[in-house]
């Protein structure tokens, strides 16, 4: 009953979605109100109606419901009941179906909070949502229905993939979805805009808090996912390069440059044109994805199934999408307004150098990750670009930009002075340098790129406080006076120094873990003793070991430091009785911010078991800095004059206005 | 500087990022992608030693000896020719006798393949979508599609 209620709502959901991809823009581009209120209690309507299919597919797993194809398929009365629960998007149905929830959420949450906006603009927004809506909940009906029912139905599911079954997947495609398809709503605005032909600051000021926070969630998403991949695969890899990774990565550089050219567009309404076409080509990216990630062209974990219906289908949504937008651009773009000027060195020109090096940063992941697929439909040949290649382009575009970050931030709108710019940054240069040099003492000269990228790593984190320390000037107002200008310095400013903090962590790890890696491979007998890194790992015996559904042999391993035990590591082989499948549950010991991580081969029949085990220095500051950014991005979302419910005047307190300088 | 100086170097620094970025692209799809190959490919075409490739293909039943140190030889064959491949680490856990595989290392002067990396698959349903076409081409695919 739940499952045809479930099935219903969505039915219900696309009738309404086309509606609303009518009415409210209508309603807009005539100028009539009673059409354009219609638009926020449909969206709330939409988000009830498809929240209430989820739920209803959530029950059919949790009650093991295995009457329902989609459940058998990819459940098993046996598993946890995390993992029941995480099962629903676990598959490519109940995938799309979280797709389309986020979807309208974001919808709805313009609907409610977004009274402040103009209501022409959040209509056609609305309408815009509607559209994209509208689409894929036709795709899931028309191709991909969660809720088809079997005639007879088995005693017994198929159980999840095990490397499923684990709490990375339970928290990394929610996170990473309420990125992906949270820039639709950047697009929708995009679009709304061209179609009113009204593009000013204000649209920069409504659309950035949305902005920030699908960033502040694809960066969470993109991170647990390659901790997951970390810890899951037993490779101690923490970035593939991998087609799917690519696929987050891209709409996640196209994002960061948007972040800031709205900024841009928002101080000084300069880069008007640019900012919407980057707004939508960044869900233009999370559509590619979408398609490559649920079409079936890559094989990998992601790819459920591979019906070729279902990859055209989402290929002509995306041809729809981006070709329709595009042309509506290429139509409505030239008619837009010039905005301020700027001379090359200011802030706006150093957010324009921002954009530039991600936007050439996204060309490279986007020709390594499609240039195999094009290859191999044109002359059928087939290639691989793997880490290489990246390595070769993406990380010499990014190390100018990094360069130029403590930069962006000390530098005046409008126009600039580099040198007085620099003198701000003389002190994070000095520490930098130190810190540079200290690792040439410490290393030798043999790695010549380590102590450079760490260098690079300080002057990032250190150079992200100059902008504050710059405008408390705690030397020339004493302390008291500056702590109440501290205090009183505007969010964004926060958020800008600590994503860049965020930003300098994250490649303060990478270098460290890529160049001081340490690893041994053995075959190792009980009592056995392998030694890394000062640690000496000492290998109990194996036992066998039975869980909720699998059994495994788990390998009891003591690590003694200086002769003293530190820990115990317990490794282990599973294999999940449904699917006969086996994995291999890594174990890891992090100790402060380096990790040491020990995987199991293949066991010997005499009791001998193939071990791999790595140190990997400073690893966890690359998912750290990464949280540090999306806290960064928080933190400018709760800046007061972006908050949703318009910035009046009469709110501003005195004092807080008083230690704010103008802007 | 007038509105047009401006934009001109605005697009001059522009187009100098990208071209360098183009740049860097195109000397990187030259030097540093790695073709798939299937054994038959390897035999025939004589790939010579030390170029990269993907090798794809099946395990050949009763090729795969371990010894110490995690140290593995197996072979990979695509029914009509089979190479000998030596890898040292940990095999991934869907790595079977009969199951497709993909490898990626060099050809040693000996005429063994040298891999560094031993591609796992994700799950038992699906196997390497080259290795599936390369059989498909030697007519020995059994899958359904």
């Amino acid at each position: 009953m739940i499952v045809e209620l479930g099935h219903f709502a969505l039915v219900l959901a696309l009738v309404l979605s086309l509606v609303q991809s009518v009415l409210p823009v209508t309603g807009a581009l005539k100028g009539d109100a009673r059409l354009m209120a219609v638009a926020p209690p449909v969206s709330v309507m939409l988000f009830l109606l498809v929240g209430l299919s989820f739920v209803a597919l959530t029950v059919s797993y949790v009650t093991s419901d295995f009457s329902v194809l989609n459940v058998v398929e990819n459940s098993h009365s046996t598993k946890p009941l995390i993992y029941k629960i995480s099962g629903v998007w676990g598959n490519h149905e109940g995938s799309v179906l979280l797709w389309v929830l986020i979807l309208v959420f974001f919808g709805a949450l313009v609907g409610t909070f977004g009274s402040n906006i103009p209501a022409p603009l959040r209509s056609a927004t609305l309408s815009v949502q509607s559209w994209i809506t509208a689409g894929f909940l036709l795709f899931i009906l028309a191709t991909s229905n969660p809720f088809t029912r079997l005639a007879r139905p088995p005693i017994e599911g198929n159980d999840l993939n095990p490397i499923l079954q684990d709490i990375g997947l339970a928290i990394h495609p929610p996170l990473l979805y309420v990125g992906y398809v949270g820039f639709s709503i950047t697009f929708s605005f995009a679009v709304a805009a061209l179609l009113l032909g009204r593009i000013d600051a204000a649209w920069a000021r409504w659309v950035r808090p949305w902005t920030l926070l699908a960033w502040v969630f694809l960066t969470l998403g993109i991170s647990m996912g390659s901790y997951w991949a970390y810890y899951e695969l037993g490779w101690g890899g923490w970035w593939f390069w991998d087609p799917v990774e690519n696929a987050s990565l891209m709409p996640w550089l196209a994002g960061t440059a948007l972040l800031h050219s709205a900024l841009v567009m928002e101080k000084r309404e300069a880069l008007k044109v640019w900012t919407i076409l980057l707004a939508i080509f960044t869900f233009s990216l999370s559509l590619l994805g979408t398609f490559l990630v649920r079409s079936g062209v890559l094989t990998s974990v992601h790819a459920f199934a591979t019906d070729p219906a279902r990859g055209i289908f989402i290929l002509v949504l995306l041809c729809l999408f981006i070709g329709g937008s595009l042309t509506l651009y290429a139509w409505r773009a030239p008619m837009l307004k010039q905005g301020g000027l700027f001379a090359p060195i200011s802030r706006e020109g150093s957010l324009v150098l921002n954009n530039l090096f991600l936007t050439a940063a996204t060309v490279a992941v986007f020709v390594g990750t499609l240039y195999p697929l094009a290859l191999d439909i044109v002359t059928g040949e087939k290639i691989s670009v793997g880490a290489p290649f990246f390595n070769l382009t993406f990380g010499p575009i990014l190390v100018p930009l990094l360069i130029a970050i403590p930069f962006g931030p000390v530098l005046a709108w409008k126009r600039g002075d580099l040198l007085a710019a620099s003198q701000r940054l003389y002190a994070a240069f000095g520490i930098s340098l130190l810190a540079c040099l200290f690792c040439f003492w410490l290393w030798g000269m043999q790695r010549v790129l380590a102590p450079l990228g760490v260098g690079l790593a300080v002057w990032v984190m250190i150079g992200a406080s100059a902008e504050i320390l710059g405008r408390i000037r705690v030397r020339e107002v004493g302390a008291a006076r500056a702590f109440s200008r501290l205090t009183g310095l505007p969010g964004s400013t926060w958020g800008t120094a600590i994503a860049h903090f965020g930003v300098g962590v994250t490649l303060l790890g990478i270098v460290t873990a890529s160049a001081f890696q340490t690893e041994q491979i053995r075959t190792m007998k009980p009592k056995d003793l392998v030694s890394l890194a000062g640690f000496e790992l000492t290998f109990e015996g194996a036992v066998p070991r039975k869980g909720p559904n699998y059994t495994e042999e788990v390998a009891h391993f003591t690590v003694r430091q200086g002769g003293v035990e530190i820990a115990r590591l317990d490794p282990s082989k599973r294999v999940y009785t449904a699917r006969q499948m086996p994995t291999t549950e890594a174990a890891i010991l992090t100790l402060g911010v380096s990790q040491l991580y020990l995987s199991l081969g293949e066991s010997r029949g005499d009791g001998a078991v193939d071990v791999r085990v790595y140190y990997k220095p400073l690893i966890t500051l690359i998912w750290i800095g990464c949280v540090i950014m999306a806290f960064g991005g928080l933190v400018s979302i709760a800046d007061r004059r972006l908050r949703v419910g318009a910035p009046k005047p009469a709110r501003k307190s005195k004092a807080v206005a008083a230690a704010q300088p103008a802007e | 500087m007038t509105r047009k100086q401006r934009r001109l170097t605005m697009i001059g620094a522009a187009g100098v990022v990208l071209a360098a970025a183009v740049g860097l692209i195109l000397y990187a799809l030259n030097d540093q992608i790695v073709f798939f190959q299937s054994p038959t490919d390897v035999v025939e075409k004589g790939i010579g030693p030390g170029q990269r490739i993907r090798l794809g293909g099946l395990v050949e039943e009763g090729s795969v000896v371990r010894a110490d140190d995690a140290h593995v030889t197996f072979s990979v064959t695509d029914t009509s020719n089979s190479v000998k491949v030596t890898y040292t680490g940990i095999l991934p856990d869907l790595f079977r006798e009969g199951q497709g595989v993909v490898t990626e290392g060099t050809v040693g002067p000996d005429g063994v393949f040298v891999a560094d990396n031993v591609l796992a698959k994700h799950d038992e349903k699906y196997i390497p979508k080259e290795v599936a076409e390369a059989l498909k081409k030697q007519g020995v695919w059994k899958g359904d599609n």
